[in-house]
């Protein structure tokens, strides 16, 4: 769904009740990055000629009954579903990945960490599919680190959803050491093959664990998560 | 002991749809509800007639101590409660405010939740904060950062582990959920706390100087809304509950705890500041304790008005619910607006839109009276300004006495202290004691960045917040050494204040202001009386002379169980301004090669120490002793070395002395872990100077380059201080006598709660 024309991406931003880093999203790419962005509230269901809509962390609907359970359901959702059918660029982060995958689009589950906690701290991720348009411009072997602030992000999917996301290289971040390697203990949530993020196999959808909007801001001292709305946004403009 | 098991039924006995007919009250109830027999006589004058039920029940809340202040509100007019940047005096509004110039103002305010969070820690925890960050939107203030207070019993104990991670959890999914970060605090465990556990919670929050939203009421004819959530049976008598001492019964108050909704107060909040923002406010106040009666009277007693309310228009959660029961319900996430005639829609519209109850329950009448009518009847009539603190509530001064114990501790000669066979060995232990290791365990559950403004979150001295469009930044921390406190009341508060400060310079900042939460035992017994007393004048003498005034606060006393009272435990709140994003500074040290140094002195001071503590077993001798004037001159030198980059680490000796200072300065990023070689000079004992409290000291570090320029500034000031050694290497290594590698030293600091709490001891 990549405009003919080149030209910088427009965001949207959906505001669920509850949604508490719409606001984050929308600061760093209008004032830190130079997007244009609208919020899209829950209610409606026009996406204001977006071209890329980021579904945000919190905690929609309070995440009664089930983290993103509620969420799925509001009318802004149906746009988005039949937006992302059509190929559109959707972004879930956090919160706004548990509600992807609470909508099928995208394959597995997230159970609580295997802590039982909460857990809110910089992670290192390693890139492992740089080919897709939301990593396509972090150079290779790069090691981002980008903060994580959830209780339920463990990822879980059964054994062939998992055969499938690693053979058509759907999984784009793993949780990793600083220097980008791949052991048990730098796994913050238990997550099955330290896995922080995935891309549908059409290449539009991805959802992560991760808050790059928290790593755009040089002023606190992290940028990695820019590269990752920079990436959507040269895209567009090549 | 009866009067006790009394109050304790009185959920039970006049709760409940099964109540029928209104109880005669006689003054026997009226004792029941906490008055006393004076109160009773005084309710009764003012009236003119013995009170209906309800009202017995409105005045009993609103003159408990929790809501009247009427034990310490003639102590607290003796603070510093104006002046410097404050816009908004103590305790004129929900909150204090202050200017931080570009049109923006900071409101701040640190409020108790002990008592809920003794029987139900996580509730208890997750309301307090509820509560807190009300006060601060209700002043027509985003909320942008929650510190915390915490202090429990022994660690060793399972108890104290099963209200621990309550808390922390109670505070974490509330703030988390509600969206906003978590980013500083403080823990400590001592035996004092074992049966009553203190949870104070700060929330900090930014407003638009003309956007400032005021609890009044005015204006005959203006209608009075309710919005958030319906009212439940939930918390009724809570402030009762907050007004007396834990005891084995006080299990059976958990119905006075309330339940927290952070997703509904998300909703409030953006609804209320939608509100304000528009201009069709006449008055808002959240409703806490007491509920209704407190933010009907209160609001009504400022605008000097009166409200006629009609009771069957709040929205309830449940059937049959009484006059009294709906004006003494707490139930959370609820708001009383007074809003311009002719807005009512407008309001309900912005409600409707984020899903929330919003709906007219009476209006403003001119009579000061506030009138409660329910199901066709006048349920109270009690003029409002009767009610509230400040107006008629009771006003007392409590008996004082010096308690015995204080001779006997600061008798304590530390010259009979067996001198460490093993220095190293000694250090470890001291090290990785819960009160010096790292808190990670209880932030990391916390969301310490939500709204992109944390440039330092927690774990460093204070924590640095951003305000966004400008170039300036918050620092914020809480803190108080209640060791110190015990023996010395008056001391020790000051060090309180005195530390909070030093925080704040590491960080960066000038300080602006403080708010308080003073938890202390029953006000009733004199020895208590006295601890307070002192505690006041000290924190009145050092806010006075850092000029940082008092905007506010809370004072929970009964802090007191069966088997332990706790210390008294005056938790200062302090927030300061960082001119320039520039001058934030962190503790840890930044580079190898680079040299240490300490400003300040040591004067050999181990009272109330964490080495006498955990080493000796002992809270023994006085506390430090504070020179203000030789602490302002520290502050104001690290200031200038921070604003005229020459320094590149600021960090306050505190609890555990220079040493573990110095230790915490290698290994608190784990980015930059980087050993250090220093040689702590030693008077008489290596014990005595290692683990020293003595105030007034920070560790600093710079590049060598920057050696002659520091030292010239310090010798022309005239400051004290002293070359510690130089960082650099993989192991702390202390005047040859100690070397450890810095993996192991940060194992201890990191791993000594995970520890306790996994259960891998």
């Amino acid at each position: 769904m990549k405009a003919t024309v080149s030209r910088k991406p427009k965001f949207g931003v959906v505001v669920f009740p509850g949604s508490n880093c719409d606001h984050d999203a929308y600061y760093a790419l209008k004032k830190i990055l130079g997007f244009e962005v609208n919020f899209l509230w829950h209610k409606e269901t026009d996406l204001y000629n977006s071209d890329v809509i980021i579904l945000p962390g919190g905690f929609a609907y309070g995440d009664y009954l089930r983290t993103g359970a509620i969420a799925r359901f509001s009318p802004i959702m149906n746009s988005v579903i039949a937006f992302a059918d059509k190929g559109g660029y959707v972004m879930g982060i956090c919160n706004g990945f548990q509600i992807l995958l609470e909508a099928g689009l995208l394959p597995g589950v997230l159970l609580k960490n295997n802590s039982l906690q909460f857990v809110c701290k910089d992670v290192y991720l390693s890139v492992e599919n740089s080919e897709t348009v939301f990593t396509k411009e972090i150079e290779a072997e790069k090691v981002l680190k980008i903060p994580i602030a959830h209780g339920e992000g463990n990822y879980f999917a059964d054994e062939d959803t998992l055969k499938s996301l690693e053979k058509n290289n759907q999984v784009v971040f793993r949780y990793t050491s600083p220097d980008g390697k791949v052991p048990e203990e730098f796994n913050p949530n238990g997550s099955a093959l330290n896995i922080a993020g995935i891309i549908n196999e059409r290449g539009n959808i991805l959802g992560m664990m991760p808050h790059p909007e928290r790593a755009s801001d040089p002023r606190l001292g992290k940028t990695d998560g820019a590269l990752i709305f920079n990436s959507i946004g040269k895209y567009f403009l090549n | 002991m009866l009067y006790l098991f009394l109050l304790i039924n009185l959920f039970n006995k006049f709760s409940g749809p099964t109540l029928m007919h209104q109880p005669q009250v006689t003054l026997e109830l009226a004792i029941e509800h906490g008055l006393n027999k004076e109160e009773y006589e005084r309710i009764k004058n003012i009236l003119g007639r013995v009170p209906t039920f309800t009202e017995l029940g409105i005045f009993s809340v609103m003159w408990s101590e929790h809501c009247s202040y009427k034990n310490s509100i003639a102590l607290l007019k003796t603070l510093p409660r104006e002046g410097g940047k404050l816009l908004v005096g103590a305790g004129e509004e929900n909150a204090g405010l202050v200017d931080i110039g570009e049109d923006l103002a900071v409101a701040f305010k640190i409020e108790s939740h002990n008592h809920p969070s003794a029987v139900e820690p996580y509730q208890g925890a997750a309301t307090g904060v509820g509560g807190i960050m009300r006060d601060i939107f209700t002043m027509g203030a985003r909320p942008i950062a929650s510190l915390n207070s915490l202090r429990f019993g022994s660690l060793e104990d399972a108890r104290t582990r099963f209200l621990f991670a309550g808390v922390v959890k109670g505070i974490g999914d509330y703030g988390n959920s509600f969206g906003v970060p978590t980013v500083a605090g403080e823990v400590y465990f001592d035996e004092s706390y074992q049966g009553n556990p203190l949870v104070n919670a700060m929330a900090v929050g930014i407003v638009k100087k003309d956007l400032v939203a005021s609890a009044i009421s005015k204006g005959e004819g203006n209608p009075v809304m309710i919005v958030g959530s319906s009212t439940g049976r939930d918390g009724i008598h809570g402030a009762t509950f907050a007004s007396e001492e834990i005891s084995e019964k006080s299990e059976a108050k958990r119905p006075s705890v309330q339940v927290g909704d952070p997703f509904t107060e998300k909703l409030l909040l953006e609804a209320t500041l939608e509100i304000i923002k528009n201009g069709w406010l006449i008055g808002i106040q959240d409703m806490g304790a007491a509920g209704i009666s407190c933010s009907t009277s209160e609001m009504s007693a400022k605008g000097k008005s009166g409200m006629k309310i009609n009771l069957d228009k709040v929205p309830l959660r449940e059937k049959g619910m009484t006059a009294y029961e709906i004006m003494l319900s707490e139930s959370q996430e609820r708001m009383l607006c007074t809003v311009k005639k002719g807005y009512e829609e407008k309001v309900k519209n912005v409600f409707e839109k984020w899903d929330l109850n919003c709906e007219v329950i009476g209006e403003v009448t001119n009579d000061g009276i506030l009138h409660i009518n329910y199901q066709g009847e006048e349920k109270a009539a009690i003029p409002a300004y009767e009610l509230v603190l400040g107006g008629g509530a009771p006003v007392y001064i409590r008996e004082t006495k010096e308690p015995a114990y204080l001779k006997e501790v600061r008798a304590f000669d530390f010259n009979s202290l067996p001198e460490p066979e093993n220095i190293s060995e000694v250090f470890k232990k001291v090290f990785s004691s819960p009160n010096i290791a790292s808190k990670r365990w209880v932030y990391e559950q916390y969301d310490s960045m939500v709204r992109t403004n944390t440039i330092v979150g927690p774990g460093c001295d204070a924590a640095a917040i951003y305000l966004k469009d400008t170039n300036k930044a918050l620092a914020m921390k809480t803190d108080c050494n209640s060791r110190y406190v015990y023996l010395n009341p008056k001391e020790g508060t000051k060090i309180a204040v005195a530390e909070s400060a030093r925080n704040i310079i590491c960080s960066g900042g000038t300080p602006l202001a403080i708010t308080n939460c003073l938890n202390f035992g029953n006000p009733y017994k004199p020895e208590n009386y006295w601890q307070f007393k002192q505690a006041i004048e000290g924190m009145g003498e050092a806010c006075r002379f850092f000029n940082t005034p008092v905007t506010g606060g809370n004072v929970s006393f009964y802090n007191e169980s069966p088997e332990t009272a706790v210390y008294p435990t005056p938790t200062i709140g302090m927030v300061g301004l960082i001119e320039d994003l520039n001058d934030i500074t962190t503790s840890y040290f930044k580079d190898s090669g680079d040299l240490i140094y300490l400003i300040g002195e040591d004067c050999e001071e181990l009272g109330g120490s964490e080495y006498l503590k955990v080493i000796h077993k002992k809270v023994a001798g006085d506390s430090p002793k504070l020179d203000l004037e030789r602490e302002k001159k520290v502050q104001e030198t690290v200031l200038y070395l921070i604003k005229n980059r020459i320094i590149k680490s600021a960090h306050d000796v505190s609890e555990g002395g220079i040493i573990c200072a110095l230790a915490e300065c290698c290994i608190i990023c784990d980015e930059k872990n980087i050993g250090a070689e220093v040689s702590i000079p030693v008077k008489n004992r290596d014990d005595f100077s290692f683990f020293s409290e003595s105030q007034s000291r920070i560790i600093v570090s710079i590049s060598k380059h920057s050696q002659p320029e520091f030292e010239k500034y310090l010798n022309e000031q005239k400051q004290a201080f002293c070359l510690l050694g130089k960082t650099g290497g993989d192991k702390f290594i202390v005047n040859n006598k100690i070397s450890i590698h810095i993996k192991d030293l940060s194992d201890i600091y990191f791993q000594t709660i995970p520890r306790f709490m996994n259960d891998e001891r």
